[in-house]
């Protein structure tokens, strides 16, 4: 999860950013998001029965 | 190091249709070289790298290479958002790669990397199109 976050956050930052400094806080805070909202959903979902 | 401007002229000369059709093809077939060829070196050498990464991922976590079956939507979308990733995705065919295992636990996750790597090199050839047409 945390890979796919990395690399997804990786292409987004440095399509949507021209500026290094601005791709590495981007891509950060993008990485960031990801996980922690994977996190926040995993436990969201961990009463429902599967 | 190529300057913003240099890379505008660039992109201006590259705004003919013969060469932008090229250019597009060029970009879906090796991930970043649009942007290597419009003179943007640090984007493509990201695009070059961390999407035929991606891909490989994919592959390695047992991911499966889809057929173009109509008959099945859901694996027709998912093989034509893989063979976005270009050449990567054509060798990973010709050598019989990507035949995925369906009882490996990282099955599904193999199938999102090499899915998303594809899907993500077809917004990398559209941005390399708008700069192209000076968009950008």
């Amino acid at each position: 999860m945390c890979l796919f976050a990395f690399f997804v956050s990786l292409v987004f930052a440095v399509l949507l950013r021209d500026d290094p400094r601005e791709q590495l806080r981007t891509g950060g805070l993008m990485f960031g998001g990801l996980v922690c909202a994977a996190l926040l959903l995993g436990w969201l979902a961990y009463p429902l029965p599967l | 190091m190529t300057t913003k401007s240099t890379a505008a002229v660039r992109a201006r000369a590259t705004a003919e249709p013969g060469t932008l059709v090229l250019l597009c093809v060029a970009a879906w077939a090796i991930p970043g070289a649009g942007h290597l060829w419009l003179g943007r070196r640090q984007k493509g050498l990201v695009f070059l790298l961390a999407l035929p990464a991606m891909f490989l991922t994919g592959l390695f976590l047992n991911g499966q290479l889809s057929p173009f079956e109509l008959s099945d939507p859901l694996v027709a979308l998912a093989a034509f958002a893989q063979a976005g990733m270009g050449l990567p995705w054509l060798l990973a065919r010709m050598v019989g790669a990507g035949a995925g295992m369906v009882t490996s636990v990282t099955w599904e996750y193999g199938n999102c990397f090499t899915i998303v790597g594809g899907l993500l090199n077809f917004l990398v050839v559209l941005d390399a199109f708008d700069i192209a047409m000076g968009r950008k």
